[in-house]
């Protein structure tokens, strides 16, 4: 494991745009931590649009507000549509150097809101559209979203009636819109993660970043952890990061040696019921998942190490 | 209790609701997410597979009520739930379904709003909306119980009353029936009723899907049976199916529609009083507010105040027949509902002017107390 870049670090720990204490998550929220980050390549000139989700909660009582920029939270699906209001708005007076941010979950980004998703992105709205995927609805007591992966525990998905299809694919969803900017990110990863946000604030036109975001609590697994999680989810494929240009070319941080896998899907009591079908059905989905983005990154944009040079 | 229950169970109100469904026979769940209703949605998970049903969590609310319908007409029964903002969601395919008369239950789980509100605390604040959140003329049929054998019974007549006059019927439970536990104790399988749509005798050549030769109740027959053809649309149809801008068959429909709420009402109504024979002093109050009220009559009693509660169980069609019997008798009224003023337009419409109608509303997702009534009662008193 490398340790941050001096860079990021400082970016990081700056006090300029430093979320503030008193958010209302749990403990080990990787949703928390990774808005935190985004926050502070985002900086003060930013507006939030968050649906009904836990970030809607998290962002604290009055006085205490813990991201410090204005914010409106609105209706599940409605996420986009807002923003491309809200970007509307602001070229209508010419204020248009202001980032306009959705922050939306899976539930709202992959069930609720993709239509409303798709149809901002194919009008190529000027808006970063992030989605925190914890892998199903957390805020309303761990329900299976359309980002659950197959046969994982939820409260409506119970070992005795579990999901029976793979994680939705959304990063492909959303490169069929030929958007200008795609990337997925980790927050163990945070020099990827900075410097994916960084690009995509620079780019006009519809972005979309794609988080992955342990829950300890709807994914069941102790809050020191999270991190762990989060890069085994990386290092075993179950989550690769990657970036795609105008729906086209991708680059891949390649994983030639993918290691961890029992052990991410042990931490998690959400597998825990996994019989040894279920653990080779859930190794199937990430490997065609992935080498299917290995094919596309191979005949465009090519693949990366994890400091994001290239590989080949 | 009746030797005919079973077992006590302490349940959930929310959990009650599904335990009912599926003994009522709902063999269907069409859901999505949302507080306080998710446990609805949870327990049907885990029931409907058990038992032969099945159980979809959709990707929306409007979905959800898409689904409903659709199973509905493949001739399942078919349960959804949802609070305001999902029922909010919903009401354009609710139309739709007391369009084409496809029974099913939608269940109201209410909380604070409007908008995203107060989604983890309990209000009354969605029954306008249930009677007319829908566009157009329509009938509505909303249920408010106020205990948990009363939810578990009342599941059961919703369901019934939706596959006896084909059409949608509204349960509407609030945050605090649905987390609160209670004794329950089931009816055991086979002593109570369970009505299932009348199907039709009619060969496919001869069928009607909106034969109205039969009554106000058309004889169904499930989509996709061999042979039959069946249109259904949303648009005004005749009784073939196919759309008609007939003015005439058009007002005949929509009456009839109409009809099958106001030409049953001995089917629908349901008023329960409490300590009403003698009452000079009337307390009109639902669901989880009228637990409260019922407090508020014994300690009005314990003072000397001939106080009484009437408790629509039918919310809607709205007791008005019921409620002016009632007024005879009374020096004035308190209507005790957790929103800011709501169905006491219906008892002003009700009573006229013939008695004073005291409001005691609230919002805030603290529900309305004992005291608090009671000291709308010696206001009349």
């Amino acid at each position: 494991m490398n340790e941050p870049q001096a860079q990021t670090t400082e970016l990081l720990t700056a006090d300029h745009c430093k979320t503030s204490g008193g958010h209302l998550a749990c403990q080990g929220c990787g949703g928390a931590l990774s808005l935190r980050m985004a926050l502070q390549v985002f900086g003060k000139e930013c507006v939030f649009v968050i649906p009904a989700c836990c970030m809607a909660v998290i962002d604290g009582p009055f006085p205490v507000s813990s991201l410090g920029v204005p914010l409106m939270h609105i209706a599940f699906g409605a996420t986009a549509p807002t923003a491309s209001g809200i970007r509307a708005g602001f070229a209508a007076q010419g204020k248009d150097e202001i980032l306009v941010v959705g922050w939306a979950g899976d539930g709202a980004t992959f069930d609720i809101g993709l239509g409303a998703v798709s149809a901002a992105a194919d009008r190529n709205d000027d808006i970063l559209y992030v989605c925190y995927d914890n892998e199903a609805y957390m805020n309303t007591g761990v329900q299976q979203s359309g980002a659950t992966p197959r046969a994982a525990w939820t409260s409506t998905s119970p070992r005795q009636a579990p999901k029976y299809a793979a994680k939705k694919d959304i990063i492909s969803i959303m490169a069929a819109h030929r958007i200008p900017y795609i990337a997925s990110v980790s927050p163990s990863h945070p020099d990827d993660f900075v410097r994916k946000f960084q690009l995509a604030k620079k780019i006009k036109g519809f972005r979309f970043i794609h988080i992955f975001s342990p829950c300890p609590p709807g994914q069941r697994f102790e809050e020191r952890n999270t991190i762990k999680i989060a890069r085994k989810a990386v290092e075993s494929r179950v989550f690769p990061l990657l970036e795609i240009y105008n729906g086209k070319k991708l680059t891949l941080q390649d994983i030639p040696d993918p290691q961890g896998l029992e052990e991410y899907i042990k931490l998690q009591r959400r597998f825990d019921h996994f019989s040894t079908e279920d653990r080779k059905q859930f190794e199937s989905d990430i490997n065609t998942h992935w080498h299917e983005l290995h094919d596309w990154a191979i005949q465009s944009g090519g693949l990366t190490g994890e400091n994001g040079k290239r590989n080949s | 209790m009746k030797e005919s229950n079973g077992e006590v169970k302490f349940l959930p109100g929310n959990i009650v609701v599904a335990e009912a469904a599926v003994a009522a026979g709902c063999n269907f769940f069409g859901g999505y997410p949302i507080t306080p209703s998710s446990e609805i949605a949870a327990h049907m998970a885990a029931l409907l597979p058990r038992r032969g049903g099945h159980f979809i969590q959709m990707e929306d609310e409007i979905a959800a009520m898409g689904s409903v319908i659709g199973a509905s007409l493949a001739g399942a029964k078919a349960l959804t739930a949802t609070s305001g903002p999902g029922f909010s969601l919903k009401l354009e395919n609710l139309g739709f379904g007391y369009m084409v008369e496809a029974p099913c239950v939608i269940v109201n789980v209410m909380r604070g709003g409007p908008s995203t509100g107060l989604p983890t605390h309990p209000a009354q604040a969605d029954v306008m909306q249930a009677r007319w959140g829908t566009h157009g003329d329509h009938p509505t049929i909303a249920i408010t119980p106020a205990f948990h054998q009363e939810t578990y019974m009342e599941t059961i007549r919703a369901f019934n009353l939706s596959e006896q006059l084909r059409m949608p019927v509204i349960l509407l439970l609030d945050e605090v029936l649905g987390h609160l536990s209670e004794g329950v104790r089931p009816p055991k399988p086979g002593t109570f009723e369970i009505i299932n749509r009348k199907m039709t005798d009619q060969p496919p050549d001869k069928y009607l899907p909106y034969d109205t030769s039969f009554g106000d109740v058309p004889p169904f027959v499930p989509y996709f049976e061999p042979g039959y053809h069946w249109h259904t649309t949303g648009l005004n149809h005749d009784e073939t199916g196919f759309p008609t801008t007939n003015p005439e068959l058009v007002t005949r429909d929509e009456e009839r529609l109409m009809r099958k709420v106001t030409g049953n009402r001995d089917l629908i109504d349901k008023v329960e009083y409490y300590m009403a024979d003698d009452a000079d002093v009337g307390i009109f109050s639902f669901g989880s507010t009228a637990r409260a009220a019922m407090v508020a009559v014994k300690h009005a009693r314990e003072q000397g105040i001939k106080a009484g509660l009437f408790r629509p169980v039918t919310l809607w069609p709205f007791p008005n027949k019921q409620l002016k019997d009632f007024a005879e008798q009374l020096k004035g009224i308190v209507v005790a509902e957790f929103n800011l003023g709501q169905m006491v337009y219906e008892v002003e419409r009700t009573v006229q002017s013939t008695i004073p109608v005291i409001r005691r509303t609230k919002v805030g997702g603290v529900p309305i107390t004992p005291a608090e009534i009671l000291e709308s009662v010696k206001e009349i008193s």
